[in-house]
């Protein structure tokens, strides 16, 4: 056996099984509560748990063209009732984990007064940029169009808005200084990295339709067990315990 | 279409390559003919962006940059904003990413001219500028056509820096790459394909032209 030949068996030998563990791919605004989730999960029962995370549409658009996952954690419900539509996932799978919640958040040094003033924040002179996550494809992103646009504000702002490639990234610009003010998942402005970093306010539930997060496991699972009872362990106290901890509303009952 | 897109990009690259003839010329230069002996950490500055994934940039772009730190102050005292979201942030931006695209092959030409020619322009009495100007400029002219292609192309193409300090403003930094990126996160794979096509046209003929002047001018130089 030629020495090429030994490297490519030992390149192939060291690459993990798929079949330890599941893949789990994961709406942007989970990342804080769904990485604290999965390690308890995995310290509990020794499942592994390999996240992904994106915009839901990333992610859907990665599913439509094949990509492994076992779970997708969507941040709306339209994405997981696609993929049922076009039979890439499974029907009776589908089930709402949680509801998420949308808030201004500024830095705090900011001069800002986010806190008292509200939607009217948006409206400061210094206010240069506004992060918001890209409506095309998070659903974060067309919440946030749907409050400015129920504020009757989507005009005097929409050439101050600054699209991140999903919420993650529209938090990071306000983070890093760059976006003055962002709309953001209540996850980020609650996340531990950014204690102490930021104030927010909560944009009322009824200003933008309600961010029901649906999640669904796929057709091409090849861990479908582990898939459901991860998806069961979702709607446990220990799960839903850190969603409201993250600022989630947890869904009572599921359809 | 976005045509929008496609001007802005183009207005990019323009540039771009533009300033990198400006700011590569005096960088090869130095690199060809100093002999400084710690030459070589300024060539692998100079190679860096080959290396480094276009997120290093981008992230110091965004936050070495950015309203946090004294150099994005001064920026902001001195214009008003931050580089971030802004179209001369994608110009510094991409500077810097094709650097080395047009300083290599402008060396590169320069160390190729023979020194004999050089010497003997120096004995006519002709200046180092004028040397330059006069014997080394017009014998590199490959190289020099190569650099500018390259770092047009570059620009064009150019994907990582601009997802991550653009903010997607449709008409300042949302670039076509930017905006097949956007068609096919939202499953528009129709038009994600009709922009990509054009992108591709477009940069094939570009590409084309360059490489068949590039051929004419060494074919008919030098003039006299």
């Amino acid at each position: 056996m030629g020495w090429v030949t030994k490297i490519a068996l030992i390149a192939l030998l060291s690459i993990p099984g798929w079949s330890q563990g599941i893949t789990v791919a994961a709406a942007a605004d989970l990342n804080a509560p769904l990485s604290e989730i999965a390690a308890n999960y995995q310290k509990q029962t020794g499942m592994i748990l390999k996240l992904s995370f994106g915009s839901s549409g990333n992610l859907f658009n990665q599913i439509q063209n094949g990509a492994p996952y076992d779970v997708f954690l969507s941040a709306d419900e339209d994405y997981p009732k696609k993929l049922i539509e076009a039979s890439l996932a499974e029907p009776s799978s589908f089930s709402r984990y949680a509801i998420g919640r949308l808030v201004l958040w500024t830095p705090e040094s900011s001069v800002l007064d986010v806190e008292h003033r509200g939607m009217d924040t948006l409206l400061d002179p210094a206010v240069k940029k506004i992060a918001i996550a890209n409506p095309q494809h998070a659903p974060y992103g067309r919440a946030a169009v749907a409050a400015l646009r129920h504020y009757g504000i989507y005009e005097k702002v929409a050439d101050r808005l600054v699209l991140g490639e999903n919420v993650s990234q529209a938090a990071q610009f306000v983070e890093s200084g760059n976006a003055q003010v962002g709309v953001v998942a209540l996850a980020h402005a609650l996340a531990p990295t950014m204690q102490g970093k930021g104030r927010y306010w909560e944009i009322p539930a009824d200003s933008y339709p309600t961010l029901h997060q649906a999640a669904i496991i796929l057709s091409r699972s090849s861990a479908r067990k582990e898939a459901v009872e991860f998806l069961n362990y979702l709607k446990t106290s220990p799960a839903t315990d850190v969603f409201r901890r993250y600022g989630f509303s947890v869904p009572k009952e599921t359809p | 279409m976005d045509w929008q897109a496609f001007a802005l990009t183009i207005r990019l690259a323009l540039i771009v390559a533009g300033l990198l003839v400006v700011i590569g010329l005096p960088i090869a230069y130095w690199i060809t003919y100093s002999r400084w002996r710690w030459k070589f950490l300024a060539e692998a500055v100079v190679a860096l962006p080959i290396v480094l994934p276009p997120t290093v940039l981008g992230f110091y772009v965004l936050v070495a940059l950015g309203a946090r730190s004294p150099l994005g102050r001064e920026w902001q005292a001195l214009t008003g904003h931050t580089l971030a979201f802004t179209f001369e942030g994608l110009v510094i931006g991409s500077l810097l990413y094709s650097l080395p695209f047009a300083v290599q092959p402008f060396a590169a030409s320069f160390a190729a001219v023979d020194p004999k020619l050089m010497a003997a322009s120096a004995t006519l009495g002709a200046s180092k500028f004028e040397t330059f100007r006069r014997v080394i400029l017009p014998l590199s002219a490959s190289g020099l056509v190569t650099g500018i292609a390259l770092s047009f192309a570059h620009t064009m193409g150019e994907f990582g820096v601009v997802l991550m300090v653009g903010g997607n403003i449709p008409g300042v930094t949302r670039t076509v790459s930017i905006d097949i990126y956007d068609q096919v996160q939202a499953s528009n794979y129709v038009s994600a394909n009709q922009t990509a096509l054009v992108l591709l046209a477009i940069s094939f003929v570009v590409l084309s032209a360059v490489y068949a002047l590039n051929r004419r001018i060494w074919a008919v130089w030098p003039w006299k």
